[in-house]
């Protein structure tokens, strides 16, 4: 089962305004780029050919792992707005 | 509500925060209890059991009514090594008393809250706290996506991410060291062919937790508990293996579903929900000050976890319920300052909390350093024993005796073991 199996069993309202936010130039400094590796949601992708962290934001479980595991201090990170992301039917 | 001001506003509808709103709304105070949610518990998740002393403090014989999926009657360990696998059981005959129940969140914290409010506790869902109101460096109330709201107290349980207690410089960001993460995935199963599967009665359930395997090279550990007609099955993982080993948390899951020992319990159950979960370390190292002028910080908010014991909720209720019994003290003496609302933190050093978080102080960094040992070479030679016990071949017992002393020996089991053991020791020791 790969992660898009994963995350469709849970029920999202997506909304149209990132609650996840980086600054692109101190993703395109760093290294490691951890955030893609450790969300459970694979939330975080590296756009190698344009340079650019895309930000699947509509996935975000709202665990908080990646602000506390980017070494840069980059990810602002927010609860959706009301009635906005990720719901558990089960929890 | 006059003027949009209340005697104390709680933020955040788990098992903290309802514990809190039900001891202050019993006392006869009025209590505001916010959640972000639609409906409450959409954006709860844990692994999957209550405890039942700290609950029924709260909620006397819920387990009558409550939507409590099955009582824990045995608790599992299993030790892998890669394809194989020594199993412990401890099974319990509970006799009509409880020691734990599985439940979900979703079903649980809503009646828990219904709860609440048949007690007369006030409840706003749908309700985001952008952030606590602050006059003159004091917290009067919090200022929500539409509103803003004033109160004596805020009881700050917004769980393991506090946005709110940072706010205030109660607490600083977790490091990576000091957190996991936790995916879990549940299947459905028969009821009938579910008890057949465990081995288990109608109402009773195991608890298993899951070391090595997959899992051997890291700080991490799998657990497995049965529902009514689900399994739940997750991997907690420490943040900072995890981004050194670069994989990700839901690989580390999968690859445990696969093991040859753990397979055989999900085969042909339906995938139903993909869920995660960041839980903080939980030592005494990392709480923050859980009182200022005004507020209280409570739960997960305030990092009171035993990942050790596998706890969390039973201290959430608890730590909710003596920062209720604080609220009413102050309400009554109408005075909100730090220094009145100390008493939460004394009740916090007198209970079970903040003695458990002091004997596990320095335990999981322990457990780091040593997991070679624990996740590996443990159950290797666990297996090994079982290995020699049931193999009959034409090898003289006296030499399988030889090689597992041997293999003993040069595996440095004992030397590896002895730090463990008078570490376990000075625990056991502690006041």
């Amino acid at each position: 089962m790969n992660i898009n199996e994963k995350l469709a069993s849970l029920k999202y309202n997506k909304g149209t305004e990132s609650h996840l936010t980086v600054d692109n130039d101190v993703c395109i400094r760093c290294k490691e780029k951890f955030c893609t590796y450790i969300c459970p949601a694979d939330v975080y992708e590296w756009n190698e050919e344009k340079c650019i962290m895309t930000i699947r934001y509509e996935n975000c479980l709202e665990c908080g792992a990646c602000k506390i595991a980017c070494e840069r201090n980059n990810i602002i990170w927010k609860y959706p707005n009301v009635e906005y992301g990720v719901k558990f039917k089960k929890g | 509500m006059e003027n949009n001001k209340i005697e104390v506003i709680v933020v955040g509808a788990g098992p903290a925060g309802v514990s809190a709103a039900i001891t202050i709304a019993r006392a006869g105070r009025k209590v505001l209890l916010v959640d972000r949610a639609d409906n409450v518990g959409d954006k709860n998740m844990f692994g999957g059991c209550i405890y039942a002393k700290q609950t029924a403090e709260i909620f006397p014989k819920f387990w009558e009514t409550a939507p409590i999926e099955r009582s824990i009657t045995e608790h599992k360990i299993f030790m892998l090594t890669d394809y194989d696998s020594s199993q412990f059981a401890y099974r319990y005959a509970s006799k009509g008393s409880y020691k734990a129940f599985t439940v979900f969140r979703s079903k649980w914290d809503r009646w828990c809250v219904e709860q609440a409010q048949k007690e007369g506790v006030y409840y706003a869902p749908k309700t985001l706290v952008k952030e606590l109101l602050l006059e003159n460096g004091k917290v009067v109330g919090i200022k929500t996506q539409y509103e803003t709201y004033y109160s004596d107290i805020v009881i700050i349980a917004d769980g393991v991410n506090s946005l709110l207690a940072k706010q205030i410089g109660l607490r600083k960001e977790y490091k990576d060291s000091n957190v996991t993460v936790n995916v879990k995935e549940v299947y459905r199963l028969p009821k009938q062919r579910l008890e057949d599967r465990f081995n288990i009665d109608s109402e009773d359930g195991i608890a298993a937790k899951i070391l090595g395997g997959p899992l051997k090279d890291m700080f991490a550990m799998g657990f497995m508990y049965t529902n009514k007609d689900t399994i739940s099955i997750g991997v907690g993982v420490s943040l900072d293996e995890l981004k050194k080993a670069k994989v990700k948390p839901y690989e580390l899951l999968d690859d445990l579903k696969e093991h040859p020992s753990i397979a055989p319990y999900l085969k042909d159950a339906e995938f139903v929900e993909y869920s995660s979960h960041m839980i903080s370390e939980g030592s005494i190292d990392t709480i923050p000050k859980v009182y200022d002028n005004r507020v209280m910080v409570v739960g997960d908010a305030a990092g009171f976890v035993n990942n050790i014991h596998f706890e969390g909720t039973n201290l959430a209720t608890l730590s909710g319920k003596l920062a209720g019994e604080t609220a009413v003290f102050a309400l009554e003496k109408g005075d909100f300052s730090a220094s009145t609302l100390s008493l939460y933190y004394k009740k916090l050093q007198k209970s079970i909390i903040i003695k458990d978080l002091r004997t596990h102080s320095n335990t999981i960094p322990v457990l780091k350093k040593n997991i070679k040992t624990i996740s590996s070479l443990y159950p290797e030679l666990a297996c090994e024993f079982f290995n020699i016990l049931h193999s009959a071949d034409e090898v003289p017992k006296s030499a399988k005796y030889r090689r597992f002393v041997s293999k003993v020996l040069r595996s440095g089991a004992i030397p590896k073991t002895i730090p463990l053991g008078i570490f376990a020791m000075e625990k056991c020791l502690k006041k």
